[in-house]
């Protein structure tokens, strides 16, 4: 196994820049994930990276090898398609053995590794048939035993889950999750479903136009979104934004937001008093805010205007000033449409999001 | 409820019309076909019966067996095939390649391209044959099976290329992509991989291009003199010929077309976006 190493790749497609000066280091047996909308550039950076395209500027390397100028076959790589691209004339086993018979190895050493990939993905008895008589599952297990079984330097997967049921999916993500432990593969994932990312990756890197914007472990990410898209692309429901206005009494910073004061932390209100307009975005996820029945100390007023109960908590939708505001709860939290209630945003969990750029101010 | 059944039965009406066009069309198809199968199959004396019996009233391969013991039936049948086999290899060496290149490559003047290759099916084979005829006799290759190969792969190259290229373009690139992923470089990929599942279609062309010159007459009568094709043999001596040979020549013709149809009906349909359940 090895690490990954892309050196300010520039990629484009006539006038469309889909990949533009990316930096990207994967650990030696890093699960890292290219998270991104569609058309963000983060298929055109993979197959950058396994030669299937070839870059216009920069460098790839692959286990300290500079493997820009080779074609794919010469980067000891293995990779899963979206449509698994599993070969329909050849039957399971072959499929398997393709990329070991490619590198000429002795017959009984194919046999063996192409049994020990099919024991991991639990294909075994599926071996002598085509994947015509496979169900879309069935296959796509195939298309990531092919892949295990050439043992390559890196792993490089292509919304490998995209294809499947809602259900298989959730069965085939932790799966995947044990068996890439397990092999100790260093490996590149790419997908749009930012629950496949902050479950599989231990780093994520999330793209837009071409760009990477934040490389970071998951719970970073979440946490701490580097701007207002990734707030707003990942988690669910999005991370709210308020309007706010930075002000400051008897020495004390405070910030006008949702009809009511809130006191941000000492270091944010030492960094919040610095802004020349004085005005911020105030991101605060669903979660960390707390509900409350009657009025209490810098909490704001709002008003219910939609329950949905999701069996582990509730989702409240509630108008917060002349903004809506999204709320997670308890299970069991009772609320009517037109009730009042009154929220504290926890201070210490608030992102704060420079209005103009849109860029997380950052004070740690 | 009245204007219901009304709605009904103008599409049962509809839809029985259909029918009975698609009916006389095979009608008009099958009969003459079905008449020349009886009347080769047929002894000769029967040949000439008349009213015609509807069924054939004793099978024989007497009028068959005259046909293919007439003076010069045998070479020109050993000519034909030769000629065919020529013209689908040449053809498929040729058409492929570039249909898989239309399937595969996008390059600029791509659209003006595949009209182009169609535009060659433009020129009768008429205008076509007796200029080549004059300039195959100056290049001493007149009366030779080389040229009317030549001339029928020019014939045939424009549907195989587009034929192979619908054909592979109905193989998955990312099957390739795979492919070269795990080990092959761009020519294994295309042997291991496109090829075998281009297969089949490649097959159907290739007998398109098998029929197209076995059936051809024009071009192979202009262009050979002693070395004549079957259906070149045939238009010449058919004035001169009796009524049993022509009926045997004609369903002996006929055969291979017949037999391809089954075989390509496939591959036409999807080429013309039909797909049979």
């Amino acid at each position: 196994m090895a690490e990954i190493r892309v050196d300010s790749v520039r990629k484009t497609f006539g006038k469309v820049k889909a990949v533009w000066d990316v930096d990207l280091t994967v650990h030696d047996q890093e699960f890292v994930v290219l998270l991104g909308p569609s058309g963000c550039g983060k298929t055109t950076l993979l197959r950058c990276i396994a030669g299937l395209e070839r870059v216009d500027q920069g460098r790839v390397f692959i286990g300290q090898q500079d493997m820009t100028d080779l074609p794919p076959k010469r980067r000891q790589i293995a990779m899963v398609f979206q449509s698994y691209a599993v070969f329909p004339h050849l039957t399971v086993f072959e499929n398997v053995a393709f990329g070991l018979r490619m590198q000429r190895k002795p017959k009984d050493e194919v046999e063996k590794r192409v049994q020990s990939a099919a024991e991991l993905l639990h294909i075994e008895e599926l071996l002598e048939r085509y994947p015509a008589q496979l169900s879309g599952g069935q296959r796509q297990r195939v298309a990531v035993a092919r892949a295990i079984a050439v043992e390559s330097l890196v792993l490089l997967m292509d919304e490998p889950l995209s294809n499947l049921d809602a259900l298989l999916r959730l069965e085939m993500r932790a799966e995947l999750k044990r068996l890439l432990r397990e092999i100790e593969a260093t490996t590149l994932y790419v997908t749009h479903d930012q629950v496949e990312a902050l479950s599989l990756g231990d780093r994520i890197a999330v793209m837009e136009g071409g760009q990477i914007l934040q490389y970071d472990t998951p719970l970073n990410v979440y946490d701490k979104p580097a701007n207002l898209f990734i707030g707003g692309f990942i988690g669910n429901p999005p991370m709210n934004f308020l309007d706010g206005e930075v002000r400051t009494e008897d020495g004390r910073v405070m910030v006008r937001t949702g009809g009511g004061d809130i006191y941000p932390p000492a270091e944010a209100g030492a960094m919040l008093s610095q802004l020349k307009d004085r005005s911020v975005l105030v991101g605060i996820r669903a979660e960390n805010i707390e509900t409350l029945p009657a009025p209490a100390e810098d909490a704001l007023q709002a008003t219910v205007l939609v329950v949905e109960p999701l069996g582990s908590h509730n989702l409240i939708t509630m108008q917060l000033g002349p903004e809506r505001i999204k709320v997670n709860t308890d299970a069991d939290f009772q609320a009517q449409p037109g009730q009042a209630l009154w929220l504290r945003l926890t201070a210490d969990k608030i992102r704060w999001i420079d209005k103009a750029s849109g860029r997380a101010l950052h004070y740690d | 409820m009245k204007r219901k059944r009304t709605v009904l039965s103008s599409r049962l009406i509809g839809r029985g019309l259909v029918y009975l066009a698609a009916i006389l069309i095979a009608l008009w198809i099958l009969i003459p076909i079905y008449l020349i199968a009886m009347a080769a199959l047929s002894p000769r004396d029967v040949i000439y019966d008349w009213p015609k019996p509807l069924f054939p009233q004793a099978i024989s391969v007497e009028t068959m067996q005259f046909f293919l013991n007439s003076y010069q039936v045998l070479p020109s049948l050993r000519n034909s095939v030769i000629v065919a086999l020529l013209a689908l290899v040449v053809s498929l060496v040729i058409g492929a390649p570039a249909g898989y290149g239309l399937a595969r490559y996008v390059f600029r003047g791509q659209d003006v391209f595949r009209v182009a290759i169609l535009s060659t099916r433009a020129f009768p084979i008429v205008i076509l044959s007796i200029p080549l005829g004059v300039i195959f006799r100056q290049w001493g290759m007149y009366d030779s099976l080389i040229s009317v190969a030549l001339l029928h792969v020019a014939m045939a190259l424009p549907t195989t290329i587009l034929v192979t290229s619908s054909v592979f373009m109905g193989v998955s690139k990312e099957l390739e992509e795979a492919a070269t992923v795990f080990g092959c470089n761009r020519v294994q990929a295309f042997m291991r991989v496109a090829l075998p599942l281009a297969l089949p279609g490649l097959a159907a062309s290739a007998i398109f291009t098998f029929v197209l010159s076995w059936n051809e007459v024009f071009a192979a009568t202009i262009l050979t003199l002693f070395n004549r094709t079957l259906p070149a043999l045939m238009i010449v001596q058919l004035d001169a010929a009796p009524v049993a040979f022509r009926f045997a020549g004609g369903f002996f013709i006929l055969i291979p077309a017949i037999v391809f149809m089954f075989f390509i009906r496939r591959y036409l349909f999807s080429l013309w976006g039909i797909t049979l359940k």
